[in-house]
């Protein structure tokens, strides 16, 4: 038996989720990018599947694009979080607060 | 030979131009000798214009110099109008213009602005020419405020005098007044008539209606106050005073403050068509005439006593203007030109002579010191007053019968007014010239002065000039009657019989003289009497004290209101106002920059969803 798309999507919506919430609530700047990552992969699930049921193969080139351009992210991400940390000791993004009107 | 009017003209212009630009370097006295040169030049350019006018049968002329200003289909012409008032008009004013240009070149000897004054007298000379040959009213217009200009000049001239510089402001203002007047007449007339030349108001005066022939009379007779300082507007005359004495001879007694009675005279046909407006003219002259010689009677300054009667004689010109007696206006004019021109050069030979001295309680006894100053003033003083055989006798006399025949109760102010001018005049005779010399003590704060010497002879000469003229000046009535006759619109005056022509003539005679003898009365050997110079006329009835309460200060408390509340708080406050507002709209938006990444995390989330439920909430 073949798994409707609609699971698949929801699946992706429920990943968005968590990954939404995870930023909002969570104060570490490491775990506050695994959920970012999250949110990215469910936006690649759902543009696969969207590519599947439209036999549409832009869907999938575009996840490539998201791919990269999400490890280049992390990258630089990484690289400033480690940055803040050797300076600061701790990695939770509220004390970054500095930059304020 | 007429046609040498533009010289005229050409002749002060140049004068005015090579001053101008080569004045400094002539330097003093020069650059007066070539001015006088320049005006004795266009003397002699009017003299030559008369002998030509005499030849001709129609005796206006008009002489276009070139196209002015278009106005639609309409053009306005630079032209000049040869007639016998026009030349009459040049005659004296180039006649006296001369002799004072001469007298300053002693007179402002050692001024420290010697070539400018004589450059404005030059332009002044200019300006008032072009007033008078004008063939329009928008280039007498020109001229008009040619002389205006110039008056200011030369009254503010010791600029750095706060008095002088103020007094040359206030005429500068009381004239543009008037001008608002002259500017009124000129629209009405355009507007109904589509022209501006004299000849064409003339002829077209009869299509007019009534109310607009009232209005442009009207408007006319402002002008008129405003140059010719009649009431409302004359006080400024007075403080015109403040300028050297040549330009008190020549512009504020004989020429310039003519001009308002000269346009008068010039708009004759449009002024019979309406009783109503002469009626108004001829009250505001006789008001003026009268008010300006009791002020006369109370003033301490020589030249506001000669101020005032000038004021006093222009009421009378406007008079008989209002009466319908225009030569008798003009025959004043021109005897007042003389009479009063030599008063005032008297009057500048005395303070030129006492270092200055204007009060009247500070002379006396200058019978014996200067003697032709002395011998001059007598004929000028028995002039004024009215005394026979000389000019002023006569030209009043004119006047005041013109005044007789059109109204009774005017005759009899203009008699009053008279008989004032005798004792005025007696007044300042007495305390200048007879008596003990009062300035050779020191008082009230002032040191002695030395005795005074008699004035050089370029000062000399025109005084005896101007005095030979005010003495004849009378025998030239009937000619100069017959002369101008023609120019003038037909006022249907009653001929007087020649009894009853005599008698006024006796009264006249009878008044002057007893304006005199009482006077000579009074003030022989008392310098002061309080009780006869009252405040109430000291301070010219209080009319500067009204404008200043009823305008002057209103104007002051407006401009403080909008100097402290206005602009501070209307201004300042709509200005400062938006900066307020978009730095507490500021202030409150800075709070969602508050440095949390969460916080914007939020917000973005929150607008996302907003957006993807506005998206479906479109799409279903």
């Amino acid at each position: 038996m073949t798994i409707p798309a609609a699971w698949y999507l929801i699946v992706s919506a429920l990943l968005f989720g968590i990954g939404a919430v995870g930023v909002l609530v969570r104060r570490n700047a490491l775990v506050m990018f695994m959920c970012i990552e999250l949110m990215l992969n469910a936006a690649n699930l759902a543009l696969v599947t969207f590519a599947r049921v439209l036999h549409d193969v832009g869907g999938q080139a575009t996840v490539f694009f998201v791919l990269v351009v999400a490890a280049a992210e992390v990258t630089v991400g990484l690289g400033i979080v480690v940055a803040i940390f050797r300076k600061r000791n701790s990695a939770v993004v509220d004390d970054l607060h500095e930059l304020q009107g | 030979m007429v046609y040498a009017a533009p010289w005229m003209l050409a002749c002060a212009l140049g004068g005015f131009v090579v001053l101008v630009a080569f004045g400094r370097r002539l330097g003093e006295p020069r650059a007066g000798w070539f001015a006088t040169a320049a005006i004795g030049a266009a003397f002699v350019v009017a003299v030559i214009t008369w002998i030509g006018l005499l030849g001709h049968n129609n005796r206006q002329l008009t002489e276009t110099l070139f196209d002015w200003v278009p106005i639609g289909s309409y053009q306005v012409k630079v032209s000049l109008l040869i007639d016998p008032l026009s030349v009459t008009m040049c005659l004296f004013v180039t006649g006296v213009s001369a002799l004072i240009h001469l007298y300053s070149i002693a007179y402002m000897h050692k001024e420290r602005d010697f070539t400018k004054f004589f450059v404005y007298l030059n332009l002044f000379v200019f300006s008032m020419l072009l007033l008078v040959l004008a063939d329009n009213l928008l280039l007498t217009f020109v001229g008009w405020e040619g002389v205006g200009v110039c008056s200011y000049w030369l009254v503010a001239f010791y600029f750095d005098r706060d008095s002088a510089a103020s007094a040359g402001k206030k005429a500068f203002v009381y004239n543009r007044i008037g001008d608002v007047g002259m500017l009124v007449a000129m629209f009405v007339l355009f507007t109904h008539l589509h022209t501006l030349t004299y000849v064409g108001i003339a002829t077209g005066a009869p299509t007019l209606t009534g109310t607009q022939v009232t209005l442009v009379t009207i408007a006319l007779l402002f002008a008129a106050a405003g140059k010719s300082a009649q009431i409302p507007l004359f006080n400024w005359l007075a403080d015109a005073m403040e300028g050297p004495t040549p330009v008190s001879a020549l512009i504020h007694a004989a020429t310039m403050v003519t001009a308002g009675v000269y346009l008068l005279c010039r708009m004759s046909h449009l002024l019979v068509l309406t009783s109503s407006g002469r009626a108004t003219i001829a009250v505001v002259g006789a008001a003026t005439a009268f008010v300006a010689a009791t002020i006369a009677t109370a003033q301490q300054d020589i030249k506001k006593v000669l101020a005032f009667s000038t004021v006093s004689q222009l009421g009378f010109m406007v008079l008989a203007v209002g009466s319908g007696a225009y030569t008798a206006a003009i025959f004043l004019m021109v005897a007042h030109a003389f009479f009063k021109g030599l008063l005032f050069l008297g009057a500048g030979s005395v303070i030129h002579g006492l270092d200055g001295e204007q009060e009247l309680g500070r002379m006396g006894g200058l019978r014996t010191l200067m003697a032709w100053t002395f011998a001059t003033f007598v004929i000028g003083w028995l002039a004024i007053a009215g005394v026979p055989p000389l000019s002023g006798f006569f030209a009043k006399g004119d006047v005041l019968k013109g005044a007789w025949s059109y109204s009774k109760p005017l005759w009899a102010i203009g008699l009053v007014a008279a008989l004032l001018t005798g004792y005025y005049m007696t007044r300042l005779f007495v305390l200048a010239f007879m008596g003990d010399p009062r300035f050779l003590k020191a008082a009230g704060g002032r040191p002695a002065l030395a005795p005074p010497h008699d004035s050089p002879w370029v000062m000399r000469l025109p005084l005896v000039v101007l005095a030979v003229f005010a003495a004849l000046a009378g025998v030239f009535g009937p000619a100069l009657d017959r002369f101008l006759n023609p120019v003038f619109a037909s006022t249907h005056l009653a001929p007087l019989s020649g009894t009853s022509s005599a008698a006024l003539i006796t009264v006249d005679g009878v008044v002057a003289v007893a304006g005199l003898a009482i006077a000579w009365w009074l003030w022989r050997g008392r310098a002061e009497r309080p009780a006869l110079t009252p405040q109430f006329l000291a301070r010219v009835w209080y009319w500067d004290d009204a404008y200043d309460a009823v305008i002057g200060r209103p104007g002051q408390a407006l401009a403080r209101t909008s100097a402290e509340v206005i602009d501070p708080v209307v201004i300042d406050g709509a200005v400062l106002g938006v900066a307020a507002a978009a730095r507490r709209v500021a202030r409150q938006l800075r709070g969602l920059q508050n440095g949390y990444l969460r916080s914007y995390a939020l917000l973005f989330a929150v607008g996302t969803a907003l957006l993807v439920a506005y998206l479906l909430a479109r799409t279903f």
